[in-house]
C-alpha cells in the first residue's frame, strides 16, 4: 500500500459521505450516553473538510492532514473537535514533508495520531471510547505487512461492536457508570467509519 | 501594580458574560478574558480560547477556568499553541466560584500559585454554614 494525496483525498471523502450517511444514527447514539450532538458535530466538521480539500491544492500529506485537523478543531464543537483535531495534527507531523506514505509510514503516523489522543483524552483502552477502536487497528497495521481492506474494516467493526458491553470511563458517559452498558460508544462509531472508508479507499486490493 | 489574569471558558456565551460582569463588579482591576460558545450555538474551540488567553495574557501570569469536560480538552489545546505559555495554569475548580475567589486573590497583587489555589479552594468551599 501507498498513500498518496490523491488516495488520502479520497478517504477523506468517503469519510464525510460515511458520516453524513450515519449522523442521524450517531446522533442517537450519543443522546443515549452522552449529550447528543455527536452527529451533528461530527457532519458539520467533515462537511468543511470536504469542501476544503475541494478547493486547496496539496503537494504533501502532512499540509493535507494539518488543514485537515484545523478545520475539525474549528468546526466540531464538543469533545470530538479537539480529539480527531489532536489526531490529524499528529498525523500531520508524522508524514512531515512526504508525498507519499508506505504502509509502514502511515502506520507509524497513525500511532502517532493515537498517541495524541490518548494523551488528549486521558483515555486508555477498555475505557469505552474511540481508543478502543484506534488502538487494535493500528496494531494490526504495523504488525502485518499485507492487510486487505476487508480485514481492516471486520476488525474496526468487530471492536467497535465490542464497546456496547463495556462500561463507560470516560465523557458524559461515565456520569451513568453501569448503565452505559448496552450501548454503543458514538465516537467508536465514528471511528469505524473512519477505518471502514480507509478499507474502501483500498477495496482494490491490498493494502 | 501587576495582576494575575483571569481566562473563563464556557459552553455557553451567556455564562461567561454574565460571569465576567459579576466579577468586575467586586474587583474591576484585573483582566478577565472570556470564551463562551461556537457561532452562538453551546460548544468551545480552541482559537476562541486562544484568543482570549492572548488577549489578557502577561508575565505575571493567567489562570483558565472553564465549565464541563469538552472544554478543557479545548483549553489545554489552545494553551499548547500560545507562545511564552509557561505561566499559564488551568484551574480544576468549579467555575464561578472559584474564578470568583481567584480574582479577589489576584486583585491584591498575589502571585500565580496563590491566585490558583485560590481558585481551586472553591471546590470545598461550604456555602451553607452548619447548624
Amino acid at each position: 500500500m501507498t498513500l498518496t494525496v490523491e488516495t488520502a483525498i479520497k478517504w477523506l471523502h468517503f469519510v464525510n459521505e460515511e458520516i453524513q450517511a450515519n449522523k442521524e444514527y450517531l446522533t442517537d447514539l450519543d443522546q443515549a450516553i452522552g449529550d447528543g450532538d455527536h452527529g451533528l458535530n461530527m457532519a458539520r466538521g467533515f462537511q468543511e473538510v470536504s469542501l476544503k480539500l475541494n478547493t486547496a491544492n496539496y503537494n504533501d500529506l502532512a499540509s493535507l492532514f494539518k488543514d485537515v485537523g484545523m478545520t475539525l478543531l474549528s468546526k466540531v464543537g464538543g469533545a470530538s473537535g479537539p480529539l480527531y483535531g489532536t489526531a490529524f495534527m499528529r498525523l500531520s507531523m508524522a508524514l512531515k514533508d512526504k508525498s507519499k506514505a508506505t504502509q509502514s509510514e502511515f502506520s507509524e503516523g497513525l500511532q502517532a495520531a493515537l498517541n495524541g489522543l490518548k494523551m488528549r483524552g486521558k483515555a486508555q483502552l477498555g475505557d469505552k471510547t474511540m481508543i478502543d477502536v484506534w488502538e487494535p487497528v493500528v496494531e494490526f497495521l504495523k504488525n502485518h505487512e499485507q492487510v486487505t481492506g476487508k480485514q481492516l474494516a471486520d476488525l474496526a467493526k468487530e471492536k467497535m461492536e465490542a464497546t456496547k458491553d463495556i462500561e463507560a470511563k470516560k465523557g458524559r458517559a461515565a456520569y451513568l457508570g453501569k448503565r452505559s452498558i448496552g450501548h454503543l460508544d458514538p465516537g467508536a462509531v465514528s471511528s469505524y467509519l473512519l477505518f471502514s472508508s480507509l478499507s474502501r479507499t483500498f477495496s482494490e486490493g491490498e493494502i | 501594580m501587576d495582576f494575575v489574569s483571569l481566562v473563563l471558558i464556557s459552553h455557553s456565551e451567556e455564562i461567561v458574560v454574565g460571569l465576567k460582569k459579576l466579577i468586575n463588579q467586586v474587583q474591576p482591576n484585573v483582566a478577565i478574558a472570556i470564551a463562551g460558545g461556537v457561532d452562538g450555538e453551546i460548544g468551545t474551540n480552541v482559537f476562541h480560547i486562544k484568543e482570549a488567553i492572548e488577549s489578557v495574557h502577561s508575565e505575571k501570569g493567567t489562570v483558565v477556568f472553564f465549565d464541563l469536560g469538552s472544554a478543557l480538552l479545548n483549553a489545554e489545546m489552545a494553551i499548547e499553541m500560545v507562545e511564552g505559555n509557561e505561566n499559564i495554569r488551568i484551574a480544576d475548580a468549579p467555575l464561578l466560584e472559584g474564578a470568583y475567589f481567584a480574582a479577589v486573590e489576584a486583585g491584591f497583587g498575589h502571585s500565580l500559585r496563590e491566585v490558583v489555589a485560590s481558585g481551586e479552594a472553591a471546590k470545598s468551599f461550604q456555602k451553607v454554614p452548619d447548624l
